[in-house]
């Protein structure tokens, strides 16, 4: 086995390991042991990524594709399932980006979760749900990319739903678990297609045959590709299949920064990124990407400017920005939408920390109209969600900036109506700017609210009576609930190193792929799409120009015009919000996306289950079917029983007779 | 002597014991009556074993005589235990089995 097997497999092995070690030993443990021993995996299996990499980059140039072959699970006709990584390029930067974000992660927990009475299980399900990620980037064939696909649904359900005794954060898990499996079951119909053609789970063989299995734009191709983005858009949360992300915040912050924000939602990304021969010889479906990537960045983009939970304004965006790449990695711009993928974990996992270290310092509150000149009461804080919304809302020379700058230039270049998604996106940018800094605004600047002056004096806010933010239930603190304290980065050491860390990458990440500059994404990524027609086209420079130019404006303005309402006059808002009351309200309702969901599918799914229960089932199941053959039988028997009359005699008189007559019978016919 | 004498009176036997065993509600009669239909076939036997010369039919006979030898001991010892439960002596009371 050489090392860049070794190390792969040892990627992936450790989380596991460290899951079963904690749940096993995780509560013998003193103190947040189990939290260093979860933040210990991972910091290993980081190592190992980084081993990967290295021992990858060994390798000659078109020798980056490893299959590392663990054992067949099964052989049967005409499937070959087997245990299989597929390390190259493509799935190292994967792996580094979830690792690395997730190290990062588990060191803020370790802190920022310290109080919960479920410290051991928090940390049991996170290490599980690391495997289950690193499986999927890893997996080598479709069967295991389903299974990791399944595994980290049930992990995002698990982490959702971890405060099991409050009832909000029960059914945004189970709502959660419901539209992934829809997305699994997209999967799994789309793999079936392709299967049926390519007759072989195995990507690389897949790939290389997918030409002479189809024909181009092949119905079956497809059909096979759009249920593939189904499952896509489901765990990425693109429309209409997104409802499911903002009601996700109803976990942990800690867990909305990791799955909700750094890696799982953008499986959907990678899954296009890695199926990019399948799209690219079907275009329509591809196309299909790109609109719904464009159109969810435009919608949730729009929902952020309206919604006042802090950390659902971060999940809207996150949808927003999970749009871009969508569409980036559906137009073709592979490495653009990876990039993005990478400085995005980065920043968004910063926000959502950070918004976690306001949320604590506000006692679990995450009402945005309650929040307030928490400036200078949380100075680091404040200065890490500044670099993330900076980053995010595309200011130069923010990592942000450059990739969705790449991302909008590569789909400019490419001409045609795709300017149309060229001039949605630098309006989605605008709007970037805008939600990021209101959220910032509104949080950090004007009046300091009451927890913000107590905790400039020194103490930090302590609620009287715990409830629940959505709900305002009372709740206790036992295990089930949140913990009976919050902590914030200003106070603890390992909180401060995590996202301290997170936002020098934030600010520097950029650097690697600058137009014309550094092209380190790009040549790193070329062995994974060197099938690709669409890698690595040379826009104009006149188009760069313009795109980088316009971006800064762009994320400017929004920040511009996000101070010029919020701060400089703060009746603008409030004026704006009356005199557009209507496009508030259907803002501020999501665009309606819950109720029409309900209406086209909840609802009919279940009058039909009424009915089948009703109707169907008593009358046709248990009326004609059981009844009917009952009452046969019953009717049979009750006829036939009447010849038991029990008179020793008649029986008697039965046989004689009988007896006769068969004799008679004999005698006559011999 | 014409075989068919003996096969007369077997006949006739066997008709008398099967009329008794349709006929009469006591248990004890129905056995007697059983057992006139048992040896009526035993002389039927017995005439053809006579008509052949040989003796196999006589030895069925003694078989038929051992098998009825212990279905009246089975029969009486019913007998005897529903006289101890107190059960009427009528064939046609105990119809307990009907459908």
């Amino acid at each position: 086995m050489n090392s860049v097997k070794l190390f792969a497999w040892l990627t992936l092995a450790l989380p596991l390991a460290g899951t079963i070690a904690i749940a096993l030993i995780g509560r013998k443990l003193p103190g947040r042991g189990a939290g260093w021993l979860g933040s210990g995996a991972l910091a290993l299996s980081f190592a190992s990524a980084i081993g990967a990499l290295v021992s990858l980059q060994g390798l000659e140039h078109d020798h980056r594709q490893v299959v590392a072959v663990g054992w067949d699970y099964a052989e049967t006709v005409g499937v070959d399932a087997q245990i299989s990584l597929l390390v190259d390029p493509l799935s190292v930067f994967m792996i580094l980006v979830v690792a690395g974000v997730s190290t990062l992660i588990h060191l803020y927990s370790v802190s920022y979760i310290g109080s919960d009475a479920g410290y051991v299980r928090f940390f049991a399900y996170l290490n599980f749900f690391v495997f289950s990620m690193l499986l999927l980037v890893l997996a080598g064939n479709f069967l295991l990319l389903i299974v990791g696909w399944a595994f980290v649904g049930a992990a995002s359900y698990m982490l959702i739903s971890f405060w099991y005794r409050r009832g909000t954060a029960t059914e945004a898990g189970m709502k959660a678990f419901v539209i992934n499996v829809l997305g699994d079951v997209g999967l799994v119909l789309g793999t079936y297609f392709i299967f049926k053609h390519a007759g072989t789970l195995d990507f690389l063989t897949t790939f290389e045959s997918v030409q002479d299995d189809f024909a181009y734009n092949d119905a079956d191709l497809v059909a096979g590709c759009i249920l593939l983005l189904v499952g896509a858009f489901a765990k990425s949360a693109q429309v209409p299949l997104h409802t499911w992300l903002p009601d996700a915040m109803e976990g942990p912050t800690p867990v909305s920064a990791l799955i909700h924000a750094a890696t799982m939602v953008t499986a959907g990304v990678y899954l296009i990124a890695r199926m990019h021969p399948l799209f690219e010889w079907a275009p329509i479906a591809a196309n299909v990407g790109a609109i719904v990537g464009c159109v969810t960045l435009l919608v949730a983009g729009s929902i952020a400017i309206a919604v006042t939970d802090l950390k659902r304004v971060i999940a809207y965006s996150t949808m927003s920005q999970i749009g871009y790449m969508v569409m980036a990695v559906s137009a073709g711009a592979y490495a653009a939408g990876l990039f993005h993928l990478m400085t995005h974990a980065f920043f968004k996992a910063l926000l959502f920390m950070a918004a976690g270290s306001v949320i604590a310092a506000m006692a679990g509150q995450q009402d945005l109209d309650k929040m307030g000149g928490f400036r200078r009461a949380m100075p680091f804080t404040f200065g890490c969600m500044v670099i993330g919304g900076l980053a995010l809302a595309g200011v130069p020379p923010f990592s942000g900036f450059f990739s969705k700058d790449e991302i909008l230039l590569l789909i400019g270049d490419r001409g045609g109506w795709y300017w149309i998604l060229y001039v949605a996106g630098y309006l989605g940018a605008l709007l970037t700017g805008v939600y990021t800094f209101r959220m910032i605004f509104r949080a950090f600047f004007g009046e300091p609210v009451a927890q913000a002056r107590e905790l400039e004096e020194g103490h930090l806010h302590h609620a009287d009576v715990h409830t629940n933010p959505a709900n305002d239930e009372v709740e206790d603190t036992e295990v089930g609930f949140p913990g009976p304290e919050h902590h914030i980065a200003e106070r603890e050491p390992t909180m401060k190193i995590a996202m301290g860390t997170l936002a020098l990458l934030a600010i520097v990440g950029g650097l690697l792929q600058i137009p014309k500059v550094t092209h380190v994404i790009d040549h790193f990524l070329e062995p994974s799409f060197a099938d690709s027609t669409l890698y690595e086209r040379e826009p104009s420079g006149g188009l760069i120009a313009f795109g980088l130019v316009l971006g800064a404006l762009v994320g400017i303005a929004g920040i511009a015009v996000a101070y010029l309402i919020w701060v400089k006059n703060p009746q603008i808002a409030v004026r704006a919000r009356e005199r557009l009351a209507p496009v508030h309200l259907f803002l501020v309702n999501k665009w309606y996306f819950d109720e029409l969901i309900d209406l086209l599918i909840v609802r009919p799914a279940q009058w039909f289950g009424a009915w089948a229960q009703q109707t169907f089932e008593r009358v046709v199941v248990n009326g004609l079917l059981v009844g009917g053959t009952t009452g046969v039988v019953r009717a049979g028997s009750s006829a036939v029983r009447a010849a038991q009359t029990g008179f020793l005699r008649y029986y008697a008189a039965l046989i004689v007779v009988g007896i006769v007559a068969m004799t008679l019978y004999f005698l006559l016919v011999s | 002597m014409d075989i068919g004498w003996y096969l007369t009176v077997s006949a006739l036997i066997f008709a008398i014991g099967a009329a008794g065993v349709l006929t009469r509600r006591s248990p004890l009669v129905v056995l007697l009556c059983l057992e006139l239909m048992l040896n009526a076939a035993n002389l039927a036997l017995i005439a053809f074993a006579r008509m052949h010369g040989n003796a196999e039919g006589q030895i069925f006979a003694i078989i038929v005589m051992v098998v009825a030898a212990c279905e009246v001991t089975v029969g009486l010892g019913v007998i005897v235990a529903m006289r101890r439960r107190r059960l009427p002596i009528d064939v046609d009371e105990l119809r307990e089995l009907q459908g």
